[in-house]
């Protein structure tokens, strides 16, 4: 079976998840950004590259942060942007998923930035659009589920890249709640078909799906072991809405062996730096002085982010599908 | 002279040098003293690089990659390398002269000058292009042309730079 995420010729037409998407696509999307970043410092921060197109931000699921940026990106790249509140809307009154997305084509929705609470949701929409042609209609995961949150992977390779260049020499300690975390799963996923020698995952045991060392990961318990000699360290938020049952101790607990303090990031390399998707959590898995520090660079993330979206977003607007 | 014989010479292309030789030429004296050189990737960057040195006055070197403002994206899609846009000036009030190798159906140009004023109003945008080969599909005309080309459609007018830094021109594709 083809990967639903290319076309015949290898092109990319869905951006569903980094896992099995090959090396070149990766680079491909990670090169188109880094031209996009420098827009945003001109008079007008906008190209003219989606005009006439309109993008549609279905989110079944709350989002501040990722919906913002997928908006800036498509209005900078001159696309009409709709916002769908669905939670709020059709789904409530009956409809089925798969109707809401032939209605909004009736629409002429050109592409579908697609957040929802099941795995696997924007993936059905992608083999529905394949099925019934309608190919030339992109979707881009932004979230689903536990399962993957493939741009915020990318815009993780893009910053790993962008201060750390090669990523056939980097050590990448991934920090936290491993289990409930699509970002740790994407950026795993893209890390190693980069060719990273070695990505750590540390965690107390609660939180690191047993599974993980599947994925090519060492696992790590102590967060001093585990920090040894580390060129990045990404700290995942503690997804307290998330947990069913008594996980954790406490927030005080889970801050004492596993938040980032200055003493503990010490024990990295020098020049380390230190990630976090947002939203943080100060005083649970990450210190303010180090979220504040000169080796955080949480916030060239988020204004990265922006870029590698209009990358995505281009690409799939530029591919027949 | 056989049809056949007349089909198998290669088109006769112009030395690059010699034709820059001709293009700055003409720009010296016409130029303004502080005109600002905007080369057009790929080509059109190295030869505002190479005016800016040969024409008298102060010259700052900017590029544009019209990737992003092309009319064919549609059909096309993003080329795979985009580089970045950078003019490290300031484009309001300034005189420009946009920069390229090959002028032909003028489409490049016509992105190029959106791009531009994107960065500003300048007062005035000028034109120098290496090679004019006709085809203009715009209403686009140089203000300085190094050579004038008459090719066949079907064959792409390429510039390269060689390894010590000479410019050449050669033509790609058509019916071999």
């Amino acid at each position: 079976m083809r990967n639903p995420q290319l076309d015949a010729a290898g092109n990319l037409t869905h951006l569903l998840t980094l896992e099995g998407l090959p090396a070149e696509v990766i680079v491909r999307i990670l090169d188109t950004a880094v031209p996009f970043v420098s827009i945003a410092e001109r008079d007008v921060k906008k190209v003219p590259l989606l005009r006439g197109r309109s993008v549609f931000n279905l989110f079944f699921e709350n989002s501040t942060r990722t919906r913002t940026t997928f908006e800036i990106a498509a209005k900078r790249l001159s696309a009409d942007v709709i916002n769908l509140n669905i939670g709020a809307s059709s789904t409530s009154k009956g409809e089925t998923l798969l109707d809401t997305i032939d209605n909004l084509v009736a629409m002429n929705a050109d592409m579908f930035v697609v957040r929802h609470s099941q795995s696997g949701a924007p993936h059905l929409i992608a083999a529905h659009l394949n099925r019934t042609r309608r190919a030339h209609v992109h979707v881009v995961n932004a979230g689903d589920g536990r399962h993957a949150h493939p741009t915020q992977g990318l815009l993780d390779l893009f910053t790993i890249r962008h201060y750390k260049q090669d990523f056939r020499r980097l050590r990448v300690a991934i920090v936290g709640d491993v289990l409930h975390s699509r970002v740790a799963r994407s950026l795993i996923h893209g890390l190693t078909t980069l060719g990273t020698p070695e990505v750590r995952a540390i965690g107390p045991k609660t939180l690191l799906p047993t599974a993980v060392r599947t994925l090519g990961v060492q696992v790590h318990h102590d967060m001093h072991a585990g920090l040894q000699g580390c060129d990045v360290v990404v700290m995942l938020r503690l997804q307290s809405e998330r947990m069913r049952g008594a996980l954790l101790p406490s927030a005080g607990e889970y801050f004492k062996h596993y938040g980032l303090t200055p003493e503990k990031l010490a024990l990295a390399k020098p020049d380390a730096i230190v990630m976090h998707p947002g939203p943080m959590n100060r005083g649970v898995e990450i210190d303010s002085a180090v979220a504040d520090g000169a080796r955080s660079v949480i916030l060239p993330q988020v204004t990265f982010g922006i870029a590698v979206r209009m990358a995505v977003l281009s690409l799939l607007a530029g591919s027949a599908g | 002279m056989t049809r056949k014989a007349d089909e198998a010479t290669p088109v006769a292309l112009p030395d690059a040098e010699q034709t820059l030789a001709s293009l700055a030429d003409r720009m010296r004296g016409a130029v303004a003293f502080d005109a600002k050189f905007v080369g057009i990737y790929s080509g059109g960057a190295w030869l505002a690089e190479r005016l800016a040195q040969m024409i008298p006055g102060e010259h700052p070197v900017g590029y544009i990659d019209v990737s992003f403002y092309r009319d064919d994206f549609g059909s096309k899609g993003l080329k795979p390398e985009v580089k970045r846009t950078a003019l490290p000036f300031d484009v309001e009030g300034a005189t420009i002269v946009l920069v390229d190798d090959v002028l032909y159906t003028g489409r490049s140009v016509r992105a190029a000058i959106n791009e531009l004023f994107d960065f500003g109003r300048p007062a005035r945008v000028e034109l120098a292009v290496l090679v004019d080969r006709g085809g203009r599909e715009l209403p686009v005309e140089a203000t300085y042309t190094g050579a004038r080309l008459a090719v066949a459609r079907d064959l792409s007018i390429v510039l390269s730079r060689l390894a010590d830094g000479r410019l050449a021109l050669a033509a790609e594709g058509g019916h071999a």
